[in-house]
């Protein structure tokens, strides 16, 4: 069989984000996942809410069910349920999963439904022209905050770890290297896996993960995370992750400074929600955590639900009608 | 009294009590002793929303009425002509819908200064003459309990629960019921715990063995009514909730379809849902989401997954599910959306019944989108309404919104358990099995022309590989269309494949009476007392007939020119008018309305004097059957 390709995964309707959305190389990422990893398009499910993230399922050749605002993940919830060995993919954003949604997603995570969940997160809403989002920063000004927004913004990764998900990650919409691999790693989870993408909106919250993502200097303002390997970071890897004792927090160092050395920095261990809750909060000055947050083994809810429940019909209807107490007037 | 009178055919009983009292249970007992003993019957549980009210108050009272007898029951009755009450609250609320001349049973135990100073009575009933028109007997059932128990070590709370046990052991030798379901059920029930499931045999008989021992048998022992006339078939009782999760289950074998049933708990819609989880080895998969809207989205997205999705609600909860019913109108998926609905607006009064969610269901959503709607009218139809709504839902791949309420859910009746291989297959509009590859079409979007169904092709079939949303479609393809024509196109596809719904639907028929006078058209749960209220009057000599629908959208195909045959129309309805509106708006006929909106049925009483207000004699006596 010749080599997949993303364009085996295209479908032939014009895609319609604006020019230069981060969407299109999620699409992309997307699309070279499923090629890597020899999908079939008919066991595939992208389920999607409402948005410009929401969009994505018209471009994947696979089946695809663009739903209504917020609700993605109750109707993959169903899709799972009804058929366990379906892949079924979950496309949302800020505000499609943490305002109107973010009910479905909790529960989605909690009950650790075999979904995976994309959550482009560009802080603001898109579709409806530019008003603040549940992820935007204090202060945005926005068509419905002229005066610069109030609300404290959610962290979508330490959402998710309270909702107890079993797999947390992010990445960065432009990485086409990275991105792939993780969607496999995402896709490969018994479980529910929650990714969260930092996607840039060109319109109307333009670069405002520059500090970030700039590619200039990506290495110094994030920071890998790579399950049993030291936390560190930086262009010539000189920077690192230690555990703050007295204030049970994570600070910065730099490697050859008082002394410290490598193996004075933290390990990652991607089954310690502790830890995870500490990377995931990180944001500048401290680099920003990329890659697998948290993975923790546990069962599936299809899994526990279908072991409760026989698949095949056994009883007959003839024989419910007749439980319980009869009166018999057939003549004997 | 009733046994003075020889003629007595049904009795109406009503048990009452605290919340806590265990009241249901006995309705629920008595009521399957009623059926072995060969009546007919139609009972209405009756209780407070709160689980535990505070004990001995009036709003805490719970109660269980139950109309059998040696004819065909069709309501619990309006006014009982036996009240069992087991202190003075239940005593109270109870009294002013009595015959003149029922038998009161009290506990007497009860009626302290502290129990009649809780439900507000400035003096003893039992003394201060409000008893005068009623036979009271005054047992002390409290402390006749506790004698009977008292070998069991129980300790004086926990004997005093078998209180109902010993009433009903009393009662059913009242009416000579038998008793040996009920000690069947307590022991299936405590096989678990020897000492509460000895305790409430002995209640059970030692009630039994008061009436044949106690100096009251002339006052105690009832006029034996005879067996009512029925078929040579097998016989049940069956609750609207049983019936209805028995009828999707069966509509799931005739689809050849597993179902999912994916609701929030609401009263008094919840019991659907425990029904159904019995019966999961029957095909059918229940799912309890976080909220009514992931309810019907998990039912949509089992749906769109290849399994028939089915949420249940009641108003409030239909509420909040309507945006996604839209969607399933969009996407044409079926699903079946059942409402058990309850006196409102808001919370309103949730174990109380109403028929005011017909609006709702027709008109509910926002732009044209059109949906079938069915209505049941007893706990028995629930059978068939349901196989109905799921034929309807897969027949023309659409959602389909089914009417019941919490009269029908909870209360029950004698059911001719149907035979079943006489029903007809339901076309699941799956392509498997049915379509050669060369039948296949061109897209999944072709339609059906009688029927507007297109084909259930879903995740898994190679063959099918298709997106789908709220976004509106192109007519042909599928795929994201904002074009005029196509919207124009889409619309009428979707008004027409709701009309296309009569094409296959029963005419309407005439339950009761002849063309001529006036028509009692009505739909949903109040079918038992019209039932009632015409065939009394048919026999009065009135000109008077019953059509209640089944189907309110659309109507069947020839309800207009059924109507326009009659004088008057009589629409007697749980609500302000609702349906007085649809029969006006689609059919330009005028309406004489009956409404009322108390939480409570309406009475056989109440439309007959109706019905005699408004129709003519006849000139030629019909007879009712």
């Amino acid at each position: 069989m010749a080599k997949l390709s993303f364009k085996d995964y295209a479908t032939d309707q014009e895609v319609r984000w604006c020019p230069g959305c981060g969407d299109y190389s999620i699409l992309k990422a997307v699309q070279r996942a499923l090629a890597a990893q020899g999908a079939k398009p008919e066991n595939t499910v992208f389920v999607s809410g409402i948005g410009c993230s929401s969009r994505l399922p018209y471009h994947v050749n696979t089946y695809g069910f663009h739903t209504i605002h917020g609700r993605a993940p109750a109707i993959a919830t169903g899709v799972k349920l009804a058929n366990p060995e379906l892949d079924v993919w979950v496309i949302t954003g800020d505000g499609d999963g943490l305002s109107i949604g973010a009910n479905h997603l909790l529960h989605a995570l909690r009950r650790n439904v075999n979904l995976n969940i994309l959550l482009f997160n560009n802080e603001i809403y898109g579709l409806t022209k530019g008003q603040y989002s549940p992820t935007s920063r204090i202060g945005t000004t926005s068509p419905s905050s002229p005066q610069g927004s109030i609300d404290s913004p959610l962290q979508p990764c330490l959402f998710a770890i309270g909702a107890g998900a079993t797999f947390i990650a992010r990445a960065v919409d432009i990485d086409q290297q990275g991105l792939p691999p993780l969607l496999t790693e995402a896709r490969d989870h018994k479980g529910t896996a929650f990714v969260e993408i930092l996607q840039n909106c060109i319109v109307y919250n333009k670069d405002v993960f520059d500090e970030v993502v700039g590619r200039k200097m990506a290495a110094e303002t994030q920071i890998r995370c790579t399950h049993g390997a030291p936390l560190s970071y930086g262009k010539a890897n000189d920077k690192g992750l230690m555990l703050n004792k007295q204030s049970l927090s994570i600070k910065s160092v730099e490697l050859g400074v008082d002394g410290i050395g490598e193996e004075d920095l933290l390990v990652h261990d991607e089954t310690n929600p502790i830890l995870a809750q500490m990377l995931a909060t990180m944001s500048p000055p401290m680099p920003v955590a990329m890659g697998v947050i948290l993975r923790q083994e546990k069962p599936a809810f299809e899994e526990s639900y279908w072991a409760r429940k026989p698949l095949a019909r056994r009883a007959k209807v003839k024989e419910l009608l007749r439980r319980g107490n009869l009166l018999d007037r057939r003549a004997k | 009294m009733s046994q003075t009178s020889t003629d007595k055919t049904s009795h109406i009983v009503r048990f009452a009590g605290d919340s806590g009292d265990g009241i249901q249970l006995q309705g629920q007992q008595f009521t399957i002793a009623s059926a072995l003993a060969g009546h007919d019957l139609s009972t209405m549980p009756d209780f407070p929303a709160e689980i535990r009210a505070p004990h001995g108050t009036r709003y805490g009272v719970s109660a269980f009425q139950i109309q059998f007898g040696g004819e065909r029951i069709t309501t619990p009755g309006d006014s009982p002509d036996v009240l069992i009450a087991f202190n003075p609250a239940a005593l109270a609320v109870n009294i002013s819908h009595l015959v003149p001349g029922a038998l009161i049973l009290v506990d007497e135990h009860t009626f302290t200064k502290q129990h009649l100073k809780r439900a507000d009575l400035a003096s003893n009933p039992l003394e201060d003459g409000t008893l005068n028109d009623f036979e009271v007997v005054r047992i002390d059932i409290s402390r006749h309990t506790l004698e009977s128990v008292k070998a069991f070590g129980l300790g004086s709370k926990n004997s005093l629960r078998c209180k109902n046990f010993w009433a009903l052991g009393l009662v059913l030798w009242m009416f000579e019921q038998p008793r040996s379901a009920t000690l069947r059920w307590i022991e299936t029930k405590f096989a678990s715990n020897e000492a509460v499931k000895f305790a409430n045999l002995a209640a059970l008989n030692a009630g039994h063995a008061y009436g044949e021992t106690a100096e009251l048998a002339h006052v105690l022992s009832q006029h034996p009514i005879p067996q009512a006339p029925l078929d040579s078939v097998e016989y049940r009782t069956v609750t609207g909730a049983e019936a209805l999760a028995l009828g999707l289950v069966a509509a799931g074998e005739l689809a050849d379809t597993e179902l999912m049933f994916c609701s929030y708990p609401i009263t008094p819609a919840s019991s659907i849902l425990h029904q159904l989880v019995g019966l999961e080895e029957a095909g059918v998969a229940t799912f309890q989401a976080e909220d009514e809207i992931a309810a019907v989205c998990a039912a949509i997205g089992a749906s769109y997954a290849g399994k028939l999705g089915i949420t249940s609600s009641s108003g409030p909860g239909i509420a909040l599910k309507t945006e996604a019913i839209g969607l399933a109108v969009a996407t044409e998926l079926p699903l079946v959306v059942i409402n058990s609905q309850r006196a409102g607006p808001s919370t309103g009064m949730p174990t109380k019944t109403e028929q005011s969610d017909l609006y709702q269901a027709i008109y509910g959503r926002n732009a044209d989108s059109p949906v079938p709607v069915v209505a049941a009218r007893s706990p028995s139809d629930c059978f068939d309404t349901a196989i109905e709504a799921v034929r309807i839902a897969l027949r023309h791949m659409t959602p389909v919104i089914l009417l019941t309420d919490g009269y029908i859910a909870n209360a029950s009746e004698l059911w001719a358990i149907p035979d079943f291989d006489s029903y007809e297959p339901i076309d699941n509009h799956k392509p498997d099995g049915r379509l050669r590859s060369d039948e296949l079409p061109a897209s999944i979007f072709e339609r059906d022309a009688t029927t507007q169904a297109r084909v259930w092709a879903t995740p898994g079939d190679p063959r099918f590989l298709h997106r789908i949303g709220g976004i509106e479609k192109d007519i042909v393809t599928g795929n994201i269309s904002y074009e005029a024509d196509n919207h124009q196109a889409m619309t009428d596809m979707r008004l027409a494949k709701v009309a296309s719904v009569a094409q296959f639907i029963p005419e309407q028929i005439i339950d009761q009476g002849l063309p001529g006078g006036l028509a009692v058209v009505a739909w949903g749960s109040t079918y038992g007392t019209i039932y009632q209220a015409v065939k009394d009057s048919l026999r009065g000599g009135l000109n008077v007939a019953h059509i209640h629908l089944t189907h309110l959208n659309p109507f069947a195909r020839n309800l207009g020119q059924l109507l326009s045959q009659f004088d008057i129309v009589l629409v007697p309805e749980l609500n302000t008018g609702q349906l007085a509106t649809l029969l006006r708006d689609r059919l330009l006929v005028d309406v004489v309305q009956l409404n009322k909106v108390s939480g409570q049925p309406l009475r056989v009483g109440e439309l007959k004097a109706k019905i005699t207000e408004l129709a003519p004699r006849q000139l030629n006596k019909v007879t009712g059957n």
